[in-house]
């Protein structure tokens, strides 16, 4: 398995009373809750946590794109993986990813994962996610039935900048360019891996299968829920008679909680788990699925919006029904191996991004459960794919790596221009 | 003397069109708005009293298939003028309602020789930003009635009679159904119904009736100026205690002032 350490960023202060004096935390959350001061520390504090993940062992750290949201103060992940992507080595750093039909042009994609790849060595994994409703289609203006098509358009203009080696002209719908010729272009050929989250539309399956691209179930559900999404793929994988199954060309993201016992994990976590199920998701499901969203043909197979709280709401499930479901999976370290396992099996899944920080919770217990599921959970799960130890077709490849900060000291630096003048 | 109304189907070059069609006496095309229509529509089954009407139905909306090929603002506009003609039509009277009140105004405006009748209900195609009409496309269900309706109440009873809102089944269908109608309305509609109609407004040539609820919340009356300015010699008529479905809260004094026309 790989393990990727997953941060959301979450804004920590929103208030108790949220959920009653606010109808959205995405799309028109009130502005005066963010505070651009206290902000400053946040942002430090995750980008060392995601650091500090790097050094305890995770195979890569992860970063994503949200707009206007409560829960993600990333809207640009491409400066997040550029400030990792300086103080990390050999790490993987996963952008799942960068919504390729919100960027004008496209190519602008092409560029800067190109940069990022270059300037950390081959390490980029790419995410081309269509984006939620309320990212594309609410902030950013997106027409909603036209949203897929420019998708495609966008991807297919980004692949063609990366692996064709001379200028040529790109005549898209939604693209008009003359001169396509990115210039850096990545280390990794043809291309970085690529990741496409995906929500259950046969269509986003056929496109990883297709293009050998991994798909990922992004869900905050658990993976108890996805049991009958991630069946769908891989029947669908077995359907186009591809010729084989890899747990890599799947990924799912799972919140995690590790601490030394079960009863320790709730009397640690719950309240920072309530505060992220309760308060972060609390999204109006006005904004949840603009129609036109989601193809016609997803909507039929009953696939509910990933955004549709369970019946009920988040508010009624108390730590037990999230834990016990799956929502979350929290507990001792053989607990927490136990149920990933599980989840690694049932599944099938061998890329997991595991959402470590959750909600409100402090860098330090952040800290404790990170260390100890790398230390005690991580090594057990490794090999639970024994047969696909090397695919590696879904994940970075790195060169030789340069330490950044590798400038001579002054004094050296003067002894050879001297020698050279 | 009640009439009844058909739904048939015409062919034009991307979609095969449903239409709904009934009565006699002129020709009148009605565009419909963002929520569709249906056959036994109220306001069209009494318009069909007075004249022959047709009213095709947008690819997607009822049970027509959707089309891929209309994108934007032209490719509705001249679709729509597909239509007419695949219906054998010249110079019918032209009356569109909401976003059908938008692409009628285009296709007068594209083609200003070939409508000389057009009546406007509280058509969409503006945007003033001291009055930004509320998003359509993130309201609730429940929601929509009073933005919809003069009388908010009758409104919702109107809008939900029949429907078994506790029914899954029910449920799928109406998202299925909302997602191919909206979605196709998003594509001239979403995220602001304004697609450059006020600067194309001077070339209509027709006589121009406007239709306006004093009470619409959707697109409020304020509107109605922007059109009666661009649209020269238009005559607007407003009705007191109406919303925005006014087809239906005053049907008797829209088809009055659609009379206009002449």
């Amino acid at each position: 398995m790989k393990f990727t350490w997953f941060n959301l960023m979450p804004w920590p202060y929103l208030p108790d009373d949220f959920r009653e004096k606010n109808r959205s935390v995405w799309v028109d959350i009130d502005q005066k809750l963010f505070d651009p001061v206290k902000s400053h520390e946040v942002y430090n504090t995750y980008l060392d946590l995601l650091e500090y993940a790097a050094d305890v062992g995770f195979d890569a750290i992860g970063c994503n794109e949200h707009h206007q949201n409560g829960y993600g103060i990333m809207p640009s992940p491409n400066i997040i993986a550029a400030a990792l992507s300086r103080r990390t080595k050999d790490v993987g750093l996963v952008v799942l990813g960068n919504s390729i039909a919100l960027y004008n042009p496209p190519v602008r994609v092409a560029e800067e994962f190109a940069m990022l790849d270059c300037i950390s060595g081959g390490r980029l994994i790419a995410g081309f996610p269509v984006g939620t409703s309320m990212d594309t289609n609410f902030c950013y203006g997106q027409i909603p039935a036209l949203t897929r098509e420019k998708y495609q358009e966008a991807h297919d203009l980004i692949i063609k900048a990366w692996t064709t080696r001379e200028p040529f002209a790109f005549n898209g719908r939604y693209n008009k360019l003359r001169h396509v010729n990115i210039w850096p272009r990545p280390i990794q050929q043809p291309h970085p891996p690529i990741h496409i989250p995906g929500g259950g539309s046969v269509e986003t399956y056929d496109f990883c299968i297709d293009n050998t691209y991994s798909y990922s179930y992004l869900s905050f559900s658990g993976y108890i829920r996805a049991k009958a999404l991630m069946d769908g793929y891989w029947k669908r994988v077995a359907e186009r008679g591809t010729p084989d199954a890899s747990p890599y060309r799947a990924g799912f993201a799972q919140t995690i909680c590790v601490a030394d016992t079960d009863a320790e994990a709730e009397k640690l976590y719950k309240e920072h788990v309530d505060y992220f199920y309760n308060r972060c998701l609390h999204v109006y499901p006005g904004f949840a699925d603009a129609p036109g969203y989601r193809t016609i043909k997803t909507i039929q197979t009953g696939a509910l919006s990933q955004y549709a709280p369970p019946v009920g709401g988040y508010s009624t499930l108390t730590w037990k029904d999230l834990t016990e479901q799956g929502h979350v999976i929290a507990g001792s370290p053989e607990t927490v191996r136990q149920r990933l396992e599980e989840l690694a099996k049932t599944l099938n899944v061998g890329n997991l991004f595991c959402l470590m920080h959750v909600g409100n919770m402090p860098k330090e217990k952040c800290m404790y459960s990170t260390k100890l599921f790398a230390e005690k959970v991580m090594p057990k799960l490794r090999n639970v794919f024994p047969d696909y130890a090397n695919d590696d077709r879904f994940w970075c490849h790195p060169i030789s790596q340069v330490k950044a900060g590798n400038l001579p000291t002054e004094k050296k630096a003067l002894e050879i221009v001297g020698a050279a003048r | 003397m009640q009439m009844t109304l058909e739904l048939k189907t015409v062919k034009t070059h991307y979609a095969p069109v449903r239409y709904i069609e009934g009565g006699s006496g002129q020709p009148l095309v009605f565009l419909h708005g963002a929520g569709g229509a249906q056959a036994n529509d109220p306001f069209l089954t009494r318009l069909a009293e007075k004249y022959h009407v047709y009213a095709p139905l947008l690819p997607g909306y009822g049970d027509s298939e959707e089309c891929g090929e209309i994108r934007d603002m032209l490719d509705f506009t001249l679709h729509s003028w597909d239509v007419v003609e695949a219906l054998g039509l010249k110079n019918p009277i032209l009356v569109g309602h909401s976003m059908g009140g938008m692409i009628a105004a285009e296709m007068a405006a594209i083609a200003p020789h070939d409508v000389t009748r057009l009546g406007l209900i509280c058509p969409a195609g503006l945007w003033l930003d001291d009055h930004p009409i509320p998003d359509l496309f993130a309201t609730m269900p429940f929601e929509m009635p009073k933005l919809l309706f003069h009388d908010v109440e009758a409104g919702t009873q109107l809008l939900t009679a029949g429907l078994t809102l506790s029914d899954p089944k029910f449920l799928q269908t109406y998202l299925v159904n909302n997602a191919r109608q909206l979605g196709m309305a998003g594509k001239i509609l979403f995220p602001i119904p304004e697609r450059g109609l006020s600067q194309r407004l001077y070339r209509i040539k027709a006589k121009t009736v406007i239709v306006w609820g004093d009470s619409d919340r959707l697109i409020p009356p304020v509107y109605a100026h922007g059109f009666k300015k661009g649209i020269a010699g238009s005559e607007l008529v407003s009705i007191p205690e109406a919303g925005h479905m006014v087809t239906l809260e005053k049907t008797d004094q829209v088809i009055q002032a659609l009379g206009r026309l002449g």
